[in-house]
C-alpha cells in the first residue's frame, strides 16, 4: 500500500519533502545531473521514448547510473524544435534530438562536461546559439499558469506534481466554505477557457445548493483544429486538472468528477488514469479527503469523434450515451445537466488554472491581464509561423508580440496575410489588428473570437475564401444534423464557395452567402451552429476583394483554388533539362512548338499545357532553376 | 444473431456486463467493442440491445454518429491524415489526395484486399509537426507528397 | 396556479407560470408557426427553428429563442411579428424547403402538411438556397406503412410517439449532420425490423415523410373487374370520419358515411359491428371455456393486429394466453364469403371485401396466409379512414349534404351497443363481460366500471368482477409500453388476471394509426388543448351510439343467432374454428 495522505498536515509534510526533492534536482544539490525528455505528443512521434531509452542504455553502459537520472516529462510547448532533451542543473537544452545523438550528449554533455553545440537553439534573427530555455526569445514573453510544472515535472509522478505546488490549493479551499472558495474565483475574474468567456466563479454560484446529486464535468473534447492546449496540459500536468476539478467540485457540492476526453488523446488518457490511481491509493481521491469530510470520485469518459460534443449540453448527451445532440437552454446544466442533475461543465484549462487561484490568491491572478480578461491564456500557434507550439502569455498581449517575438514571425520571407483565432467558430485577424491586445473582448469587437486558443497564422500563399471553404467543409462534416439552419445552411454555404473557388460564382452569390450566414448565425440550436458562419463573414469583412477577385476575374490572388489558377513555364528561365517533364503525372509538359531556345541555354523550352494540367504541382517541385510558378 | 459466433457471442456478453452498473453504458460498450473487433456490425448491436434494453434502431443511430466507430471492418492498416487547420495550410490535402491516388480508395474506404483503410483526420493535435500521417497509431511528422509511396511500400511489405 | 405578467406585441397578458412562450402566446391569441414540437413536449427537440420570436428577459437585450420550448418568465417581452423574427422563421422554412422533395402536387399529405402550412405563413420564397439533397431512401415493402426521408424534415415526432405508445425504438435518427435521417435500424425497411406497423408515427408526421400504404387503386381494379365489392366499417371510423370534412372532432357520422359509401359503388354497406358481436361470441366462449375446463389464463384479446405483430415478435413465449379469435373485420369477410355468397349464389371468388379500418396494422393482417382459406382471403383490401375520405372527395360527394342512410339489413345488418364500443380502450373487454355474465349466471349484467387503480401515466385499467361467486380479474392496456407490464407479469408467472384487453394504439382504435390526422394548424375552430381531448372526443361519440342502441348484449343480436342457427352451429363449433379462429406464429418471415 502507498503512503497514504490522509490529512492536511500529512499533506504538508509531504509536500515539503516532495519540494525539497525538485529543487535538489533543479539547483543539482543532489550531486546528480538530470536529462529530461519531452514526452507530449509531437515529440513521442519524433520517436522521444526511444530516445529516452537509449540515454538509460548509454547511461547504464556507461556507470554513470548513480550520477545521472533519466526521465520523461510533459510538453516543452516548442513542438516544431522537437524532440527535446533537458539536462539539469544546467539547464541546458538541445532540440531536434536523434537517437544517433544520444551517445555524443552523454559522451560530451554528462561526462566530459561540454555542450554539444550542434544541438542547441538557434535564434533565427540573431544567429546565436542559445544554451537556456528561458533566453530563447520564443519562452521569454511567457507566463505560465494553467501550464504550470508542464515540461518540469514527470506527468506520471505524483511526488513531482506535489514538489510542484500540487494540492496546496485544494487544501486552502477545503479549509474554506463552499461560498467563500467561489467568491474567490468570482474575485479572480477568471472566465471560461472553452471559447465563450463566461466568468467560472458565476458558473458555478448557478448551481443550486439543493442535496441532489451534482456533477463536475471537465470538458476535454478539444476539437478546434488547429488547438492541443488541453491535451498537453492533460499530458504535461494532470494533476493540476484534477486538483481544479476537485476545487470546482467542492465548490458547487459535487461529489463526482467526469472527464471527457477526445479518444483521439490517448497519451492524455493515460496521464490521467495514472494519476488518478496514485490519487485514489494515496487517500487524495474518495471518502473524506484530507479528513475535511469532503468525498470526491474522479471518472473518465472517451469521446468517439464528434466535434459538436464540444458543446457542454452535447457532451452531457454524449456521457448519457447518445447521440452527442445539443439540448435546448433552458434548462441549463447547471439546473438540470447530467442525468438530470445540476452540473458544471469547465474546459481543461479553465481547471488548471483553479489551483494557481487558490494557491497564490485571487488577487495576483487578478493583477495579470486586461480590465475584462484577467490571467493568462494558452495559444496554439500553427501554421505559417517559425516558432510552431504551445505559448501561455498574459491577456492584454498585442498580436505582433504574439506573431513576431514569441513566434518568430512568417518564415521564408513571406508577408503576413491572417491570423485565424477561435478556428472554425472565429475569424480571421489581419494586419490591421496587429497591435489589438489579446483579450475576451477585443477579439470580439475585432470580427473574431478568443475561441479555446487555437491561432493559425497565414501567409499570401492562403486563399482566404478557400480557408473560409476550409472551416465550412468542417463545420458541415462536424455539424450534428439536429436543427436545420446548422444541417442544412451549413451545406447551403459550403455549395456557394465551392462554386465561388471554382470560378462559378456570381455577385448574387455574394449576396446569398452573407444572408444566409447571418441567419445560421441567429437561427441555429447551439454554439457549433451560432459561429459557423464567423469565419465566412470574416473573411468577407477583410477580404473581400479576394472573393470578387474570384467572382469577376476568376483569378485566386493566391493561386491556391485550382479552377482558376496555372502553372507557367517562364521560357525564358527554362533549361529545357525535361526534368518536370519526367514527373508530370498526367503528360502535361512538352517542348513548345516551334522551338525556343532561350538566351544563354542550349535546349529547348518547355511549356505546359493547361487542358491536359491536372494542377497537382509536381514540376514547381522539380525545376531546379525556377522557371515554373503558379499564375 | 445466428452469424455471430459462439465465442464472440460470450465476448460482448462480458463486455455488456463490464459495465452493468453503469447508468449510461452505451458509449462505454460500444468503444470497447470497436477497439476489441474494429467495427460494430448490426447483428452485435443487436446483442447488445438485447443485454442492455436499449433499442435497435438508438444504439444504430449512436453508432452512425460518432466517426470513431464503425459498421464495417477497417483494413490491416489504418491511414489517417489529419486535415486540421495547421496541417492544412501546409499541404495536408495533397498528402491525403496522394494517397487516395495511389491506394486507389477515397477517404472512409477500404482497399479491396483488406490492406489499408483511409481516413481523413480531425485534427490530431500534432500541429508543431504539421502535416502529421497517423498509421495504426504511430505519427509521421512533416508529411509531403514525395513521401507519401514510401511509406506505403513500407506497410505493404508489413515491415512497419 | 402561479400568474406571471408578459407582454407580446406590446399587449400585457397574464398566463400562468411553466408555459413555453408558444404555448403562452397561443392562450393570448397568437399562433407563432412551428413545425418539430409537439403537443406539451411530447417531442420538443426545439430543431426546426421555425417558431423563433424575439424575447426579451429582465429588460436585458432581445434574443431570438425557440418559443416551443423557451419558458415565459416574469416581466418577458415578445415581438413576434419583427422584421428579423420574421426573416428568421421564414430563413429556417426556406432552408427545410431546399432539402425538401417538393412534388406537392402529387403528395398524399398535400392539404394536411405541416411544411406547406409554415412555409405559407412564413412566406417562403420560391427556390431559395438551392442544392443537393440528402440521399433518399423510400420504403414500400410492408402493406401498411411507407417511409419517404425526401419528405423527412427531422422533427423526431415519429420517434417520440413511438417510444411514448409503445417503448419501442423502431425509428432512431441514423447519421449525422446533412446526412442524418430517420428509420429503423440500418435504414431498414419496416419489413425487416420489428414494427408492429400500428401507423402511430404516420399520425405525427408533419409531412409526407411516414404515411399509410394506399389500396385504392385495388378496390378501383376490383370495381373494374366487376366484382361484387362489399364493404364493412369498423366501429372508430364514424367517430372520426366528420374530421376530414371539417366537422367538429366527436361528430358521430354513421349515416352520412353509409350514404357516401353507396354512392361509392359498393354493393352491399355492412358494419364490422356484426362481427364484433360473432368475435364476442367466440371469444366470450373461449374465455367461459379457459375459466371453466383449465385452459391458459389470462386469456388476451386478439382484435387488435398492432398488438399481435408486437406479441409474435417480442412476446413469442405467450401466444398460447391469445385468443385464437380472428379479429371482427377478418372473422365478418370469412362470413361474407362464405355465408353470405352462398345465400347470394356467388362464388366467392368474384366477391370482393375492402374493410374500412382506422388502422395500418389490419392492412398486414389480411395478408396474413392465415387468414385466407379455400375461398380466398378473408379480406382483400383495408382502407384507412382518410382513403375513405380521399375516395369520397375525389368523386365529388359534398359529405355534408349527404342524408344519413342505414346499413344494409339483409343478413349481417343487425348489431348490437356491445359491439359499438370496440372502438374504445376497454371496449372489447366490456362487451365480452356482458356476455360471460349472461352465460354463466342467466342474467344481464349492467355497466361494469372500471376503476383506474393505476393511473393514466402506465395507462392500465383493472377491475375484480364477481359473477356468482366466482371472481374474475381483468385488465386493460393499451399501447405497447403498458402492455408490457402486464405481458412482464404472465412471464414471471405474477399475474393475478383472467382476461386482458390489449390494444395496439393508445386509447384503442379511436386513436388508430389510419385515422384523421389531428393537426391543429389546419383546425382553427376547435379548442387550443385539442391534441389533449381530441380521443375522449370520439370515444364519447361511440360511447353515445352504444347508448343509444335497444340491444346492448352481443348474444342478444337476433341475426348473430340466426347465424349460429343456420351455419355455424355454435361457438367455437368446427365450422367457426375453421373460419373465425386462427393461429400465430413466431417465426414470421418478415422480421428475419
Amino acid at each position: 500500500m502507498s503512503e497514504q495522505i490522509r490529512t492536511f498536515a500529512e499533506l504538508e509534510e509531504k509536500q515539503s519533502a516532495c519540494t525539497k526533492c525538485m529543487d535538489e534536482k533543479f539547483s543539482g544539490k543532489d550531486g546528480k545531473r538530470h536529462v529530461v525528455l519531452c514526452g507530449g505528443t509531437g515529440c513521442l512521434s519524433s520517436h522521444s521514448d526511444k530516445i529516452r531509452e537509449k540515454f538509460s542504455e548509454v547511461v547504464k553502459e556507461k556507470g554513470l547510473e548513480d550520477k545521472v537520472t533519466v526521465n520523461q516529462v510533459g510538453c516543452f510547448g516548442f513542438c516544431s524544435q522537437g524532440p527535446f532533451v533537458k539536462i539539469y542543473p544546467e539547464d541546458t537544452l538541445y532540440r531536434m534530438v536523434k537517437i544517433e545523438d544520444v551517445e555524443e550528449i552523454v559522451e560530451s554533455d554528462l561526462i566530459n562536461g561540454t555542450v554539444v553545440e550542434r544541438l542547441l537553439y538557434v535564434d533565427p534573427q540573431t544567429k546565436e546559439k542559445i544554451t537556456k530555455q528561458d533566453d530563447i526569445e520564443f519562452y521569454k514573453k511567457q507566463m505560465r499558469i494553467a501550464l504550470h510544472a508542464c515540461g518540469q515535472i514527470d506527468p506520471e509522478n505524483i511526488d513531482e506534481a506535489l514538489g510542484a505546488g500540487a494540492f496546496v490549493g485544494l487544501a486552502k479551499a477545503l479549509k474554506m466554505d463552499r461560498k467563500a472558495v467561489i467568491q474567490e474565483v468570482l474575485d479572480s475574474g477568471l472566465r471560461g477557457r472553452g471559447g465563450a468567456g463566461f466568468p467560472t466563479g458565476r458558473k458555478w454560484s448557478f448551481v443550486p445548493d439543493t442535496d441532489e446529486p451534482k456533477y463536475l464535468v471537465c470538458n476535454g473534447d478539444e476539437g478546434d483544429p488547429g488547438a492541443f492546449m488541453d491535451r498537453s496540459i492533460l499530458e504535461g500536468n494532470p494533476f493540476s486538472v484534477i486538483e481544479g476539478m476537485m476545487i470546482g467540485g467542492y465548490a458547487i457540492g459535487a461529489e463526482n468528477g467526469y472527464f471527457y476526453v477526445r479518444a483521439e488523446y490517448p497519451i492524455a488518457v493515460k496521464r490521467l488514469q495514472i494519476a488518478i490511481k496514485a490519487m485514489e491509493e494515496c487517500g487524495l481521491l474518495g471518502d473524506d479527503i484530507l479528513g475535511s469530510g469532503f468525498n470526491f470520485r474522479v471518472h473518465i469518459r472517451l469521446g468517439a469523434g464528434a466535434f459538436v460534443c464540444g458543446e457542454e449540453t452535447a457532451l452531457l448527451n454524449s456521457i448519457e450515451g447518445k447521440r452527442g445532440m445539443p439540448r435546448p437552454r433552458p434548462p441549463f446544466p447547471a439546473i438540470k445537466g447530467l442525468w438530470g442533475h445540476p452540473t458544471c461543465v469547465n474546459n481543461v484549462e479553465t481547471l488548471a488554472t483553479v489551483p494557481y487561484i487558490m494557491r497564490e490568491g485571487a488577487a495576483k491572478f487578478a493583477s495579470i491581464g486586461t480590465e475584462k480578461s484577467k490571467g493568462t491564456k494558452v495559444f496554439a500557434l500553427g501554421g505559417k509561423i517559425n516558432n510552431v507550439g504551445l505559448v501561455e502569455v498574459p491577456m492584454g498581449t498585442t498580436l505582433r508580440e504574439l506573431i513576431y517575438d514569441i513566434g518568430g514571425g512568417i518564415p521564408n520571407g513571406k508577408e503576413f496575410k491572417a491570423i485565424q483565432t477561435g478556428g472554425p467558430s472565429g475569424g480571421c485577424l489581419t494586419a490591421k489588428n496587429l497591435d489589438t491586445q489579446i483579450d475576451y473582448d477585443n477579439l470580439i469587437a475585432a470580427g473574431s473570437m478568443m475561441g479555446s486558443g487555437g491561432a493559425i497564422v497565414m501567409d499570401e500563399d492562403n486563399c482566404m475564401v478557400d480557408v473560409a471553404k476550409f472551416y465550412m467543409e468542417f463545420i458541415c462534416d462536424e455539424s450534428c444534423g439536429k436543427c436545420s439552419p446548422c444541417r442544412i445552411g451549413t451545406k447551403r454555404m459550403l455549395e456557394i464557395l465551392t462554386k465561388i473557388t471554382e470560378g462559378k460564382g456570381t455577385m448574387q452569390d455574394l449576396e446569398d452567402l452573407k444572408e444566409l450566414a447571418v441567419n445560421v448565425k441567429t437561427n441555429s440550436l447551439c454554439g457549433l451552429g451560432q459561429t459557423a458562419p464567423n469565419p465566412i463573414l470574416s473573411t468577407m469583412n477583410s477580404f473581400m476583394d479576394e472573393y470578387i477577385a474570384h467572382i469577376q476575374d476568376k483569378k485566386c490572388p493566391a493561386h491556391v483554388c485550382k479552377n482558376l489558377m496555372s502553372y507557367v513555364i517562364d521560357k525564358d528561365k527554362c533549361f529545357g533539362c525535361k526534368m518536370c517533364q519526367k514527373g508530370c503525372p498526367a503528360n502535361a509538359i512538352h517542348v513548345i512548338e516551334p522551338e525556343y531556345i532561350g538566351e544563354g541555354k542550349k535546349l529547348p523550352a518547355m511549356y505546359i499545357d493547361a487542358n491536359a494540367c491536372v494542377k497537382c504541382g509536381a514540376c514547381i517541385a522539380t525545376c531546379k532553376f525556377g522557371a515554373i510558378s503558379k499564375q | 444473431m445466428a452469424h455471430l459466433q459462439q465465442s464472440a457471442v460470450k465476448q460482448i456478453e462480458e463486455i455488456c456486463d463490464r459495465y452493468k452498473d453503469e447508468d449510461t453504458p452505451l458509449m462505454m460498450i460500444l468503444s470497447d467493442i470497436q477497439k476489441e473487433y474494429g467495427y460494430i456490425p448490426l447483428e452485435v448491436q443487436e446483442l447488445v440491445s438485447e443485454k442492455t434494453g436499449i433499442g435497435v434502431a438508438e444504439i444504430y443511430g449512436v453508432v452512425t454518429f460518432y466517426s470513431f466507430f464503425s459498421l464495417k471492418p477497417k483494413g490491416k492498416n489504418v491511414v489517417g491524415c489529419c486535415l486540421g487547420t495547421a496541417c492544412y495550410v501546409k499541404g495536408a490535402q495533397q498528402v491525403i489526395d496522394k494517397f487516395s491516388e495511389i491506394l486507389g480508395i477515397k477517404p472512409g474506404e477500404t482497399s479491396e484486399d483488406g490492406m489499408f483503410t483511409l481516413d481523413a483526420l480531425r485534427c490530431i493535435g500534432a500541429c508543431g509537426i504539421a502535416p502529421a500521417v497517423q498509421i495504426n497509431g504511430t505519427v509521421y511528422p512533416k508529411m509531403s507528397v514525395d513521401k507519401v509511396a514510401p511509406l506505403i511500400e513500407q506497410y505493404k511489405g508489413g515491415q512497419a | 396556479m402561479e400568474l406571471i405578467n408578459i407582454n407580446i406585441e406590446g399587449q400585457d397578458y397574464q398566463v400562468e407560470k411553466g408555459l413555453t412562450i408558444l404555448e403562452a402566446a397561443k392562450k393570448c391569441g397568437y399562433n407563432i408557426p412551428s413545425l418539430c414540437t409537439y403537443n406539451h413536449g411530447e417531442c420538443s427537440l426545439a430543431s426546426c427553428r421555425v417558431c423563433l420570436v424575439e424575447a426579451s428577459e429582465n429588460n436585458g437585450p432581445k434574443k431570438l429563442v425557440a418559443s416551443c420550448v423557451y419558458p415565459v418568465s416574469d416581466g418577458m417581452k415578445v415581438t413576434i411579428g419583427s422584421p428579423k423574427a420574421t426573416q428568421a422563421r421564414r430563413t429556417s422554412v426556406e432552408l427545410l424547403l431546399s432539402n425538401h422533395n417538393r412534388n406537392c402536387q402529387e403528395c398524399e399529405k398535400n392539404g394536411k402538411c405541416e411544411l406547406l402550412y409554415v412555409a405559407q405563413v412564413t412566406g417562403a420564397r420560391e427556390g431559395m438556397y438551392e442544392g443537393a439533397k440528402t440521399p433518399t431512401t423510400v420504403d414500400r415493402l410492408t402493406p401498411s406503412i411507407m417511409r419517404d426521408t425526401s419528405k423527412c424534415v427531422l422533427c423526431g415526432r415519429c420517434i417520440a410517439r413511438c417510444g411514448k405508445a409503445h417503448g419501442l425504438s423502431v425509428l432512431g435518427f441514423e447519421r449525422r449532420g446533412f446526412n442524418t435521417i430517420v428509420g429503423p435500424a440500418e435504414n431498414r425497411s419496416f419489413q425487416n425490423s420489428p414494427c408492429i406497423l400500428c401507423g402511430q408515427c404516420t399520425t405525427v408526421c408533419p409531412t409526407g415523410a411516414l404515411m399509410e400504404v394506399s389500396e385504392i387503386d385495388k378496390v378501383d381494379a376490383a370495381f373494374a373487374e366487376g366484382k361484387h365489392v362489399v364493404v364493412q366499417v369498423a366501429p372508430a371510423v364514424r367517430a372520426a370520419l366528420g374530421e376530414e370534412f371539417d366537422m367538429k372532432i366527436g361528430t358521430p357520422v354513421t349515416g352520412k358515411m353509409i350514404a357516401a359509401l353507396r354512392r361509392l359503388g359498393f354493393e352491399k354497406c355492412y358494419d364490422v359491428n356484426f362481427g364484433a358481436d360473432l368475435t364476442i361470441m367466440e371469444e366470450g366462449t373461449e374465455l367461459l371455456h379457459r375459466l371453466t375446463e383449465g385452459g391458459t389464463l389470462p386469456m388476451i384479446t386478439s382484435c387488435s393486429p398492432g398488438w399481435i405483430n408486437y406479441a409474435e415478435y417480442y412476446y413469442a413465449d405467450l401466444l398460447d394466453h391469445l385468443s385464437t379469435c380472428k379479429s371482427p373485420h377478418q372473422m365478418q369477410g370469412a362470413v361474407i364469403k362464405s355465408y353470405w355468397a352462398k345465400q347470394k349464389g356467388y362464388d366467392p371468388k368474384d366477391v370482393f371485401v375492402v374493410s374500412v379500418m382506422p388502422c395500418t396494422a389490419k392492412k398486414f393482417e389480411k395478408d396474413r396466409p392465415e387468414m385466407a382459406n379455400k375461398n380466398g382471403k378473408d379480406v382483400d383490401a383495408v382502407l384507412t379512414t382518410r382513403e375513405l375520405a380521399r375516395m369520397i372527395k375525389r368523386s365529388g360527394i359534398n359529405f355534408s349534404r349527404l342524408p344519413d342512410e342505414d346499413w344494409d339489413q339483409d343478413i349481417m345488418g343487425e348489431y348490437t351497443g356491445a359491439a359499438v364500443i370496440f372502438g374504445v380502450t376497454g371496449g372489447v373487454m366490456e362487451a365480452a363481460l356482458r356476455t360471460v355474465y349472461f352465460k354463466l349466471t342467466g342474467k344481464e349484467y349492467g355497466k361494469i366500471a372500471f376503476n383506474e387503480v393505476r393511473g393514466n401515466d402506465a395507462g392500465i385499467r383493472e377491475a375484480s368482477l364477481d359473477i356468482d361467486g366466482t371472481t374474475v380479474n381483468v385488465a386493460i392496456a393499451s399501447g405497447m409500453r403498458s402492455a408490457k407490464v402486464l405481458l412482464d407479469e404472465i412471464r414471471a408467472g405474477t399475474s393475478k388476471y383472467q382476461f386482458i384487453e390489449i390494444m395496439g394504439c393508445p386509447g384503442g382504435c379511436i386513436n388508430g394509426g389510419g385515422q384523421p390526422y389531428v393537426k391543429p394548424c389546419f383546425l382553427p375552430n376547435e379548442d387550443d388543448d385539442i391534441l389533449d381531448t381530441y380521443k375522449a372526443k370520439r370515444a364519447q361519440a361511440l360511447y353515445s351510439e352504444d347508448e343509444r342502441q335497444v340491444v346492448r348484449q352481443s348474444h342478444n343480436n337476433k341475426q348473430i343467432q340466426e347465424l349460429y342457427e343456420k351455419f355455424l352451429g355454435e361457438p367455437n363449433s368446427h365450422l367457426a374454428h375453421e373460419l373465425l379462429h386462427t393461429s400465430y406464429n413466431p417465426d414470421r418471415e418478415r422480421f428475419d
